[in-house]
């Protein structure tokens, strides 16, 4: 596989959200605005990609046995310090996502991403194959945070996340008579996302229909 | 602290704040192991297991270690570590005492580890600012409520796997579906309390 398909993997082949089912907690819980998505998003590549890069350097010297201890244990602590960070410079995303920080540590992509990837191959692929892998997750949490902060308000809007006064833009899109405020409850997430993966299924399926039809020619 | 306030807080967490349905946490156990109704029953009771214990030992880590040391910024490297150690002690008398149910949960169980129920209660305890109470009802409120869900959703997918589905919904997409439908009904419970 060349550096670009192993870069790009994460938007649709290997969607982490939507194609392995990965770290839907984070993805089902913060997706309420735009901004949390982006935040969250962003706090997730941060993680990713320096956790990849830290254990694709170690890769060599870390016994296997105890490799995952030693994973989580790298994970949590670059957790805490994006954690500590959010919590100086953007206080209102730090409330807003709550215990969904810490929870990165648990997020399955980061560690799948460690034991799959990371720990078998080069700093410099590790590094890329974090930052597409959470390029895909950011990606997926937008669209479902767009969708669902759309029908549940009928605004799009995005904040500055370090000074929440500054607007940098506000649209309205539906009416207000006629916003579906579900959406911004749990079933709202449950029904965006089933949707969505049913899509990307149906999309997938209709691909395999017609390369099938192809062969048979 | 009286016990009417332990109940309802009980009340509160099983049903109404639901893990599962209400705060999302605990998602991919949710998913993977609720297949079948047994091996429901068996995750949810290692998981009370795990969050019950590890609840204990970091509550008591952070006041008596911790906090006395001023390192509470390293509360998430130690409550991660603590919780790995039980997840495996766990693996192993699981292992022993009933192979049947060690090869349901399969992958499953080491993944215990990153479920992120556990972590999120160990971490609460502590940022709710818990007494011993309360913190044993919370941790023992929460796994129940995950047990309770997990087992109804087991229930309605053995139903799912025999009725007619669209291609493109089959498998998770319908499941989340139907667990969408059950956090609509949970929120009814909402006036309990």
């Amino acid at each position: 596989m060349n550096r670009k398909e192993n870069f790009t993997a994460g938007f649709i082949r290997e969607n982490p959200v939507f194609g392995l089912y990965l770290g839907l907690c984070s993805t089902l819980a913060i997706t309420t605005t735009l901004n949390n998505a982006i935040g969250m998003g962003v706090a997730v590549i941060l993680v990713l990609v320096m956790s990849n890069v830290i254990i694709s350097c170690i890769r060599k010297i870390t016994p296997s046995e105890i490799r995952i201890p030693v994973y989580i244990v790298i994970i949590a602590t670059l957790v805490k310090i994006i954690q500590m960070l959010i919590k100086a410079y953007a206080p209102a995303l730090d409330s807003a996502l709550g215990v969904f920080i810490p929870l990165i540590v648990v997020n399955c992509i980061i560690l799948g991403r460690a034991e799959a990837f990371a720990s078998k191959n080069s700093i410099f692929d590790s590094a890329l194959d974090g930052l597409g892998m959470g390029i895909g997750y950011t990606c997926s949490i937008i669209v479902m945070s767009i969708i669902r902060q759309v029908l549940a308000t009928g605004i799009l809007s995005f904040e500055n996340p370090f000074n929440v006064e500054q607007v940098l833009f506000q649209v309205q899109i539906i009416p207000e008579d006629y916003i579906i405020s579900m959406f911004s409850q749990p079933i709202g997430a449950f029904i965006t996302f089933a949707m969505l993966a049913g899509i990307l299924a149906a999309c997938k399926n209709a691909k395999a229909a017609k390369a099938q039809a192809k062969e048979g020619n | 602290m009286d016990l009417s306030n332990l109940f309802v807080m009980f009340i509160t967490f099983t049903l109404i704040n639901n893990v599962v349905l209400n705060q999302f946490l605990g998602i991919c156990p949710f998913m993977g192991v609720s297949k079948k109704s047994s091996s429901a029953l068996g995750m949810g009771a290692a998981v009370t297991f795990v969050i019950v214990a590890a609840s204990l030992v970091t509550y008591g880590l952070y006041y008596w270690v911790l906090e006395p040391a001023d390192l509470e910024y390293m509360d998430l490297i130690t409550f991660i570590l603590v919780i790995a150690s039980l997840v495996q002690l766990v693996e192993m008398i699981i292992k022993k005492t009933s192979p049947g149910l060690y090869k349901a949960l399969g992958v499953y169980l080491p993944l215990i580890t990153t479920n992120c129920v556990v972590l999120n209660v160990t971490l609460n305890n502590i940022t709710e600012g818990y007494n011993f109470a309360e913190m044993l009802t919370y941790s023992i409120a929460i796994p129940v409520g995950f047990t309770l869900v997990l087992y109804i959703f087991s229930t309605i997918r053995e139903r799912l796997e025999l009725s007619n589905v669209p291609q493109a919904f089959k498998g998770n997409p319908i499941a989340l579906i139907v667990a969408g439908m059950m956090a609509l009904a949970f929120s009814g419970l909402a006036g309990l309390v």
